[in-house]
Formats: structure tokens, C-alpha cells, sequence
């Protein structure tokens, strides 16, 4: 929850000014970017993701960096779980178990 | 030497913690607190005690959100989704907290309507999948994860979706790093400040604590050299008899944080006369209320809301450990009656909580400190 996750814009969406498709590692899911919206992102723009909003523009080379500091601090398997789970895509997600 | 190949530059790691050691005075004793949860885990993770000199003391501060919530208000959140047709929904490390008749998870077990969001406005969107439900987000956090549930808030009145309310529990974590430093029983040297709470705070809100407390404070990333680099940076000022707010996680937390984060939070949040904090007590104005104008999506005002106080099971020390006053496997329960998998306190539940991470590696030290020794 208080780790940032980095994504890529891979889509904008003209009729949704807030959302964006972003991509994190294979896996593609809408978030926020009210939060950005002094400096909005662009497609190809790399963000740190908290909790299904872009929270801050950042570089390729440090969001590589920060994908491997969730490995490093063995949160990358949660990370991609709360990726996974962002927009309620899977009924399995929204059920606690 | 597993741990070391999955570090970065295990030679400059060597080279920092050398450097540590030659700026550390050996006749004095340094207590530094870091406020983060994460950097709590990553401490922990990488065994990075063994990589400070003896009279290095790291203090673990209150900046686990999960760790910081008193049981009353779980059991509040709780008895809020008692009501018919209400669903608890709430992020995953809010599911095995324990509160006076069980965790969330408990409750759902025994029928009560409790789901995982991994995002506030998730909570919003099961709210208009559930019209004939009510949907009531517990939100937890420090400012990393208040912007997103103020602006959740803001789409729910612009979206006129009225199923649909907040229980809120941001805290802020300025406050409470003001408490530690008001507390008589406290002595810190200096603070590792947290990385991403700065992305939207900015580095600014620290400066009081330079200013008026002379203590140092490196804003810090979360591999193991940006920990080790940022307690070379506030050793350097304590060598030199400085105090000042540094950066060293530059390349994500900018100097002035995000305005309109902290605007969203402006709009929506106002902060509490006083919150009550596990372990620190209540607190002056150190967390956030829902503002009148979006008090119909607030369930503190819209439901009944018992609001009791419990105190703590007796034999656990949480508040202690909270504090930093007493270490993890100091407290009389810890690795017997509370473990991670049945966890009496919230320290023991959350990956960022100072006890479940002491009870996760502190069986790895003596392979790191063989392996960091191998590389040196």
C-alpha cells in the first residue's frame, strides 16, 4: 500500500480526461490521474502508481529501478496482485478469501 | 551469497557502510528513527543492522498505517457493516487485523459482506455494480494514500452516487513525529524520512523539525544503499553539527511534493482536533475528517458510530514497540502467542509493521553477514 508501483502509459482515452490505460509488466489496467492532473502524463510516460492513482511522473530508467526494488524487497508479487486486481476485473479479487 | 547478488553494487554497499563506521563517533550512541513502515521491512529484509557499527541504534517509527489504528475504531468500521446491506470493503492489509470480536476477515466468515479493493475507486465502482447495497470504504493510510480516497470522494458527489461513504483513518504523519519528539521517554539523533508520503508532502513539512528540534532528516528510498546513503547523510550532519532537510530519494520525491494531491486532500479532508494513535496516544490534530460538504458520503456522519475506546490485550507491548522503546522479540508475547499467522497485534499483521518483519528475516542475519563478509 505505501510502495509505489511503476507503469507505463500505453493509452489515453479521449471521452475519460481522469484515465489511462497503464502497463506493468504485461499487465494493463485503467488508473487515475486526477492527481497529476498539474502535469499530465502522455502516452509513453512512465508513473508510480499507489492504490490505482498516478501518484508522480518519473523516468524509464527509474521506473525500471523501482520495479526491482519491489523485487528486491520481495513486494513484486503484491504489486502485481494490486495491479491484477485494480477496476474489479476479477470477481475472485473482490471477495476476500 | 543470494542476498548480496540481488543487491545493487554490493561494492559500494561495502563502501557506505565503511563510511558509516568512519563517521560514526565510537564514544557516543545514536538512536535513529525511520518513520516508514517500508523502510521498517526493508531494514529487516536486508539485515542491514549487521552492516552498522554496534553504537548505530535504528528506532522504528509509527509509520505503518495498519500498526497505528486502535482496535476501537476497527471494531467501529465493523459494527458500521453490521448494519443490513452494507459491505465492508477495504484494502488487504486491513483484512487479518484484529479487532475486539475478530478481524475483517473473521467477520466475514461468520456472513458479514467484507471485500478486498486494491484502490479506493474500486470501492466506489462495486458501489454502483451494488445499487440496492451500500458500499463503506474503511480507508487507512498516511497522505501516500489520502489524495486517492479524497478524489474517490470527489467523484462520488460530481457522479452523484449516494451508496456509497467513506470511514475515514488517514492520519498525517507530521503530527506524529512531533509526539515522539514531545515524548519524555524518547531520545532520537536524527530521521530517515519517508520516501513516498514525500512524494505528495514534499520535503518542506520536515524543515520544523531541522529548525526548531536540530535534528537531521535524509528523505530516503527503499533499497538497501538508499537506506545505508541517507544514514551517511545524517551522520555527516551530526559530525558537523548541523541540522537540515536532505533528499536522497531525489529521483522520485520532488522538494515541493504534488500540489494537486495536496489540494484534493484540502478540499475533502479537514484535519481531526485530535485522533488516537495505537501506542502514542491521542494525538493533536493529527489526522483527517471527511469536510461537511461531503458529509453525506461520510459514515462517521451518517451511520451510528459507537466509538469506543479499547484498550490493547494486556500482555502485548504494542504501544512499547510503536514507540520504539522496546524491540519486537522484547515484547512478552512475540513468536509465542503472536506470530504472522496468528497475530494478537496489528504490528504482527502488516508486511510493514516492525514485528512481523523482525519475526520474517531476523532468522536470515547470519546468512547475510556471512555473505556481506564474503564480498568485503
Amino acid at each position: 500500500m505505501c510502495l509505489a508501483i511503476p507503469g507505463q502509459i500505453v493509452e489515453l482515452f479521449p471521452d475519460q480526461p481522469n484515465a489511462a490505460l497503464i502497463d506493468v509488466v504485461g499487465v494493463r489496467r485503467k488508473v487515475d490521474l486526477g492527481l497529476l492532473q498539474d502535469d499530465m502524463p502522455v502516452r509513453g510516460d512512465w508513473v508510480l502508481i499507489h492504490v490505482g492513482f498516478a501518484m508522480s511522473k518519473i523516468s524509464e530508467k527509474d521506473a525500471i529501478d523501482q520495479m526491482r526494488t519491489l523485487r528486491m524487497l520481495g513486494e513484486a508479487e503484491a504489486a502485481m496482485q494490486e495491479v491484477e486486481g485494480y477496476g474489479l476485473d476479477h470477481a475472485e479479487n473482490t471477495k476476500a478469501s | 551469497m543470494k542476498f548480496v547478488d540481488e543487491f545493487r553494487d554490493p561494492e559500494v554497499i561495502t563502501k557506505t557502510s565503511e563510511e558509516i563506521r568512519r563517521l560514526a563517533d565510537p564514544n557516543r550512541h545514536y538512536r535513529i528513527m525511520e518513520v516508514c513502515g517500508g523502510h521498517t521491512h526493508a531494514i529487516y529484509r536486508f539485515g542491514l543492522k549487521d552492516l552498522l557499527p554496534s553504537n548505530i541504534e535504528l528506532i522504528h517509527g509509527p509509520g505503518c498505517p495498519v500498526c497505528v489504528l486502535p482496535m476501537g475504531r476497527i471494531d467501529d468500521g465493523l459494527s458500521i457493516a453490521q448494519q443490513p446491506d452494507v459491505i465492508f470493503a477495504a484494502f488487504g492489509d486491513m483484512m487479518r487485523v484484529p479487532g475486539t470480536q475478530g478481524s475483517p476477515l473473521e467477520h466475514k466468515a461468520r456472513g458479514m459482506d467484507v471485500r478486498i479493493v486494491y484502490s479506493p475507486s474500486d470501492a466506489l465502482k462495486l458501489a454502483q455494480m451494488s445499487p440496492e447495497k451500500h458500499v463503506m470504504f474503511f480507508a487507512i493510510g498516511f497522505e501516500t494514500t489520502a489524495p486517492s480516497t479524497a478524489l474517490t470522494l470527489v467523484r462520488a458527489k460530481a457522479q452523484s452516487i449516494h451508496n456509497f461513504s467513506v470511514f475515514c483513518n488517514h492520519v498525517t504523519i507530521i503530527p506524529a513525529i512531533r509526539a515522539i519528539l514531545d515524548s519524555p521517554d524518547m531520545r532520537i539523533d536524527a530521521f530517515i524520512g519517508p520516501g513516498h508520503v514525500s512524494t505528495v508532502i514534499g520535503c518542506r513539512p520536515y524543515e520544523w523539525i531541522a529548525k526548531n528540534e536540530n535534528k537531521p532528516v535524509a528523505v530516503s528510498g527503499f533499497e538497501p544503499l538508499d537506506i545505508l546513503q541517507s544514514i551517511v547523510m545524517v551522520l555527516r550532519q551530526l559530525k558537523a553539527d548541523e541540522a537540515k532537510i536532505e533528499n536522497q530519494y531525489k529521483r522520485v520525491v520532488p522538494w515541493e511534493g504534488n500540489h494537486a494531491a495536496l489540494r484534493a486532500m484540502a478540499d475533502v479532508f479537514e484535519l481531526r482536533p485530535y485522533f488516537e494513535w495505537r501506542g502514542l496516544g491521542f494525538i493533536s490534530q493529527s489526522a483527517l475528517r471527511i469536510r461537511e460538504s461531503y458529509a453525506e458520503w461520510d459514515a462517521e456522519q451518517r451511520f451510528h458510530v459507537p466509538g469506543v475506546r479499547v484498550t490493547d490485550p494486556k500482555a502485548a507491548q504494542c504501544g512499547e514497540v510503536l514507540k520504539g522503546v522496546l524491540k519486537p522479540h522484547q515484547c512478552k508475547l512475540f513468536g509465542k502467542e503472536c506470530t504472522p499467522e496468528h497475530p494478537i497485534g496489528a504490528l504482527m499483521v502488516s508486511s510493514e509493521g516492525s514485528c512481523a518483519a523482525y519475526f520474517n528475516y531476523e532468522h536470515r542475519k547470519t546468512a547475510m553477514v556471512t555473505s556481506i563478509a564474503s564480498v568485503a
